[in-house]
């Protein structure tokens, strides 16, 4: 059987761009084909922008690469109308076992918070995902919406002036040159558009090495997350096992900073790895394997100009907590909606500048949380591993030490405290939903709230009146009503209402919270509203 | 500041310390540092309080000038 990454899944075809006589202008171009590229192309395809994606080769990632997925990107996955897949395919897994030298020191139980269309997270190579983004690009074609995806398409230059960016594309049949108005690049953390425009990530924080190999075990084994510290088979180094769809496991080790990759990935010494780790008599095939190296750091700015920076290409940050792929939808989430009113000029382009702001800050969480699981996980000092070593053998005795135990803080989605675009807040009401977080799910009768969202402003009524509609220079805002007499359980008022007797959120088009109020006041909601275009 | 007891709160100083320094005995360097750590951790999550472990953090953090 052919492996899916190893199928061309959008072929190299001539573009009309190809033989037209001068460069064609297009509103958005976005460069890579990965989870972040996809996500932002069909996100402004879906919202009626014109969109082309262009890819260096024609297949989805090669190896499972991101396995991790968290609720908050299914969410925006859902929203951009493709979790469902995903989710169906996900591994779900609740029970982890944490090993510590020799032996294992506790195991627990994800006990996930009730009510959430969607689990903490899934399983799920990123091939898959990548797969079923493409099903909807194409889906997305076929109803006649704005975008193109082109294979074996690589960009050879990139240059900008005040109104658009020029980028020169070779093909299997020769170079072209095409415009665009922005310019979106998803395209890793090598970006070739970064090295072409001169840009660089600051901030190295930390470097580390790990063997990734992806087996199909032959036997029974069960579906949970199993981390070593500091095992006999991989002494000062860590080692993760997790399990995907298709029977696929996952085992990273940890290699450390200073290695011989040859060495490591010869089949061989990969195979004396595994079998010190599940067993001298364990039967598997080797599906992938591969070395990642990575760097906890970001672009100082994640926009120049015409040209947008996201995912991996703007910043990148340890494996441990899944929060690479997960923090790029997000950063496409932020992003569409922003580029959308910019575009159709409702919005000023300084909104891109809380792009940057919103999503450095993301960036910024993330590579704070990384570093400390990294600390956690490979100790940098002699200090520093005894207390490590300390946590851990405490752990095996007294749960409550085993908060402090750190194998990867998993990705949550990043409340935007402080950010320009927050209005008022009402402090009756819940932390959780304060002014730039995002929309805790909950059941409404037989749906979700979530999928009563879609991509543009909202104004949530609980137990409030307000008028169905609202148009405020130019752009909509839409009212969902709920009431608590309306729902079996008590989800509204434990995380929208809190102490209040009626709320009103204005809620943005990526679902995060603007602003929120006891009552309605059309003034209050108006301003709020600017303030969160940026005018 | 002002949340971390400075003022004598331990009833048999004497026995505390006697018995703190008896954890210690026939312990390599590498054991009692051991010990030390955890002991500071499991006081620590007893204590709970995120103030207090930061005052008394910076309390400890005597440098002596010489």
């Amino acid at each position: 059987m052919g492996k899916l990454f190893e199928t061309p899944l959008y072929p190299y075809r001539r573009s009309s761009d190809q033989d037209a006589h001068a460069p064609v202008r297009h509103a958005v171009v976005v460069v890579g084909a990965g989870p972040v590229g996809l996500a932002v192309a069909v996100d402004l395809a879906l919202q009626g922008v014109e969109v082309v994606v262009l890819d260096e080769n024609d297949k989805v990632s090669w190896g499972s690469r991101a396995i991790c997925f968290a609720k908050r990107p299914l969410e925006i996955l859902d929203r951009l109308g493709c979790a469902l897949p995903m989710v169906e395919r996900g591994v779900k897994w609740n029970l982890g076992k944490v090993f510590f030298d020799d032996r294992q020191i506790y195991e627990f139980n994800l006990l996930a918070e009730k009510g959430h269309r969607h689990p903490a997270f899934i399983n799920l190579q990123q091939y898959y995902f990548e797969t079923d983004l493409v099903s909807r690009l194409r889906e997305l074609q076929a109803e006649g919406k704005p975008i193109d995806l082109r294979g074996c398409s690589k960009v050879l230059s990139v240059e900008q002036d005040a109104d658009k960016a020029t980028i020169q594309v070779d093909t299997p049949e020769g170079p072209y040159t095409i415009e665009a108005d922005w310019l979106i690049a998803c395209d890793g953390a090598g970006s070739p558009v970064r090295k072409m425009l001169g840009l660089d990530f600051v901030g190295r924080i930390f470097e580390d090495n790990f063997l990734i190999a992806d087996v199909v075990m032959e036997a029974e084994f069960p579906t949970e997350r199993w981390f070593w510290f500091d095992p006999p088979f991989n002494r000062g180094q860590s080692a993760l096992l997790h399990k995907q769809p298709d029977n696929v496991w996952r085992i990273d080790f940890q290699l450390g900073w200073d290695i011989d990759r040859e060495e490591e990935l010869k089949p061989e010494n990969i195979d004396k790895r595994l079998r010190a780790m599940l067993g001298a008599d364990i039967s598997y095939q080797l599906e992938w394997s591969s070395i990642y190296t990575f760097q906890c750091r970001r672009m100082e700015k994640f926009h120049e100009g015409r040209v947008i920076f996201a995912g991996d290409a703007a910043h990148q940050v340890s494996p441990f907590g899944a929060r690479g792929a997960n923090s790029g939808i997000q950063d496409a989430d932020n992003l569409a909606w922003k580029l959308k009113l910019i575009i159709d000029g409702k919005a000023p382009a300084s909104l891109l500048e809380t792009y940057d702001s919103e999503r450095i800050y993301g960036a910024d969480e993330n590579i704070l949380n990384s570093s400390r699981s990294t600390d956690f996980i490979t100790p940098k000092s002699d200090m520093s591993r005894v207390f490590r070593d300390a946590v851990l053998e405490l752990a095996e005795h007294y749960e409550g030490m085993r908060p402090m135990v750190n194998s990867g803080r998993l990705s949550v989605p990043c409340t935007y405290d402080g950010s320009p675009l927050n209005g008022a807040d009402c402090d009756k009401m819940p932390a959780r939903t304060r002014p730039g977080s995002p929309v805790v799910d909950l059941p409404v009768g037989n749906r979700f709230l979530l999928n009563l969202l879609g991509s543009e402003f909202y104004l949530l009524t609980i137990d409030a009146e307000a008028p169905a509609a609202l148009d405020v220079e130019g752009v909509s805002v839409k009212r969902i009503a709920l009431n608590t007499a309306d729902e079996a359980e008590d989800y509204l008022q434990q995380r929208y209402l809190g102490d209040a007797s009626s709320a009103v959120y204005l809620i943005r088009p990526d679902q995060h919270v603007v602003a929120r109020w006891e009552h309605f006041a059309e003034n209050d909601v108006r301003k709020a509203l600017l303030k969160a275009i940026g005018r | 500041m002002g949340l971390l007891k400075t003022n004598a709160n331990i009833a048999g100083p004497d026995e505390f310390y006697s018995e703190l320094i008896a954890a210690h005995e026939g312990l390599t360097k590498a054991q009692s540092d051991a010990l030390n750590a955890r002991l500071i951790l499991l006081l620590a999550n007893h204590i709970g309080d995120r103030a207090v472990l930061s005052e008394a953090l910076k309390a400890a953090s005597i440098r002596h000038s010489s």
